[in-house]
């Protein structure tokens, strides 16, 4: 008995050490590598120099000065704000999109409801590139949106649209909008339109129904849909790249450059380590929120 | 007109109106609206990038006529044929083997018993879709050039199989847990052995999960662009980091038309892993 127990046991150990060891090997270690990295100098063609220092970490806030003194540069801290700012005003959007959206496919029936999210979905899967260069095309100064405007004669010289923030919020909120939409489906999908029923009988009106009752029911489907949203769009370096051309620099960016053409892995490394550490806090957040508004429901 | 037929008129337009004004439970007056525009929003772009692809003229965004001249182009292009056969190569090795860890791991965690530390192992397994995309590519940077590892396109397989997994577990770990596992209880019962009942009960059942979370896998090693873009050594360019490349050259035909025919794979990939998902 106590035999094919440690059996079955020993099998499960090997059944999961195969994916295990390759993420532990090649993802895991490499964030230990990054941590190290980011406390090296760097070497002036590329790569580290293995001497201890903080440099990278200090680069962040302060530049020195001609007289070899610390000032503090706000350049860094800016494109950090920046690309928290335009992450979030993504995921608002997301979710002022995703949720009528999301609410209106769960009211279809089910036949239909099944179409809507297969073309949700499609999207989704196909290359975050090719859909960020759509927007090119439609954006630039001899694109679409600018050719209708003057054919028509509404403008006499095409409008700026493309390389401005507004273009990176709108591509961010093109290529993720899915992320949002799926999660709060899968919440409002078995919604029993009998509790809507029942808030109107209490003499609930529509705005104050979809108040109390479906919008707190969305809420795990809102919350997970804002992580799937707001984590890839901290990151995202084509978007800015493609839309923002390159000027308005966002994290991703940041850290991509320090890794081909600044040459300055540590500083990379350094900003890459502070991105996850922004990203751990918003999950820890978010999931403390959730197991609260658990509690809560569990008590009430 | 006679009395009748105004009559007859207006009684339609007030059943019409009383249709209209019927309380639905649950609708909200423009939500309607805004899916039909957000559809939209989500198609548009779509649809300008395929119809300019057909453009005869060489402007990216100016119409001049249909032709297909972009698209032999695009197929005789060396450098694209080249990336095409990297990105199937590597799409293919990734999936395989994602495919493979991921069932074996799904197995284990869904049919082996209580598990004290699965949730702390499922968590190892899913932790690349909680790292932001960029930091896990300068970790694989870092950590490839720090070992040395230089085996061209190896890396970029390397890379795209950790990312794989979690895709591929997801689903074949969510088809596992809608399975009964009375039918595999009834195979031990008469006297299969352990490798009979998964050839026979379990994994016949299973492969719609397993092709699906292939597929996935397939297609998200496909159209990576943020990883591999940072672990790619020259040589192993792929058909997006290609795109990309071509982009920030200059917006040409050719880019339209070599994207759709991507767009197009992956549509066609996904239409066919949401249809094998759907069989029972």
């Amino acid at each position: 008995m106590a035999a094919a127990g440690s059996n079955a046991a020993r099998r499960r150990v090997l059944g999961v050490s195969p994916a295990l060891v390759i993420i532990v090997i090649f993802l895991v270690l490499p964030l230990g590598f990054v941590a190290v990295y980011s406390f090296l100098q760097k070497d002036p063609y590329g790569g580290v120099q293995a001497a201890f220092s903080t440099d990278a970490y200090v680069k962040f806030l302060f530049e020195r000065s001609l007289t070899d003194e610390l000032v503090f540069n706000p350049t860094y801290l800016t494109i950090f704000a920046r690309s928290i700012l335009i992450a979030a005003g993504a995921t608002v959007i997301c979710v002022l999109i995703g949720f009528p959206v999301a609410y209106y496919i769960a009211l279809q029936e089910p036949r239909r409801q099944t179409l809507l999210v297969f073309l949700v979905t499609i999207p989704f899967w196909t290359n975050l590139l090719i859909r960020t260069y759509c927007w090119i095309l439609i954006l630039r100064d001899s694109g679409v949106v600018n050719s209708v405007l003057l054919s028509s004669g509404v403008i006499s010289e095409p409008i700026t649209l493309l390389y401005t923030p507004f273009a990176i919020l709108l591509g961010l909120v093109y290529i993720y909008i899915p992320f949002m939409i799926l999660p709060i489906y899968s919440s409002l999908a078995r919604l029993d339109l009998r509790l809507v029923e029942a808030a109107h009988d209490l003499y609930a009106n529509r705005r104050s129904a979809l108040r109390h009752v479906v919008i707190p029911l969305a809420m795990p489907g809102i919350l997970a849909g804002s992580v799937l949203v707001f984590i890839p769009s901290l990151g995202n370096f084509i978007a800015p790249e493609l839309l923002g051309g390159g000027q308005k620099l966002m994290i991703g960016n940041l850290i991509q450059l320090q890794f081909s053409s600044a040459r300055d892995w540590p500083f990379g490394a350094a900003a890459a380590l502070i991105l996850l550490a922004a990203v751990l806090i918003v999950l820890t957040f978010v999931a403390r929120g959730s197991t609260r508004r658990a509690m809560q429901q569990g008590v009430g | 007109m006679s009395v009748d037929a105004a009559g007859a008129e207006q009684a339609s337009a007030a059943a019409r109106s009383a249709r209209r004004n019927r309380f639905r439970v649950g609708h909200m007056a423009g939500f309607g609206g805004l899916s039909m525009a957000f559809f939209i929003y989500l198609y548009a772009p779509i649809a300008v990038l395929v119809l300019f692809s057909f453009n005869a003229g060489s402007s990216a965004t100016v119409w001049q006529g249909f032709g297909l001249d972009w698209y032999a182009r695009a197929l005789a292009n060396d450098g694209i044929q080249r990336a095409a056969l990297n990105s199937v190569v590597v799409a293919v090795s990734a999936t395989m083997v994602a495919t493979l860890v991921a069932t074996s791991a799904a197995l284990a965690l869904t049919r082996g018993g209580r598990f004290r530390a699965a949730n702390t192992i499922q968590g190892f397994i899913t932790l690349p879709l909680m790292i932001p995309e960029i930091v896990t590519a300068v970790a694989t940077l870092t950590f490839f050039t720090a070992i040395g590892l230089k085996l061209g396109l190896g890396n970029v397989i390397v890379a795209h199989t950790v990312f794989c997994i979690p895709f591929a577990y997801l689903p074949i770990q969510a088809r596992l847990r809608s399975m009964d596992p009375v039918l595999e209880q009834a195979a031990a019962d008469l006297y299969a052995n352990d490798w009979q009942t998964f050839r026979h009960a379990t994994l016949p059942r299973l492969m719609p999960g397993i092709i699906s979370g292939a597929m996935l896998s397939f297609i998200i090693s496909l159209d990576d662009v943020i990883i591999t873009l940072m672990v790619a050594p020259p040589g192993a360019t792929t058909l997006p980091l290609y795109i990309y490349g071509m982009v920030r050259m200059g917006i040409t035909p050719e880019v339209n038309a070599v994207s759709t025919m991507f767009f197009a794979v992956s549509v066609l990939m996904v239409s066919l892993s949401w249809m094998i998902g759907r069989l029972r």
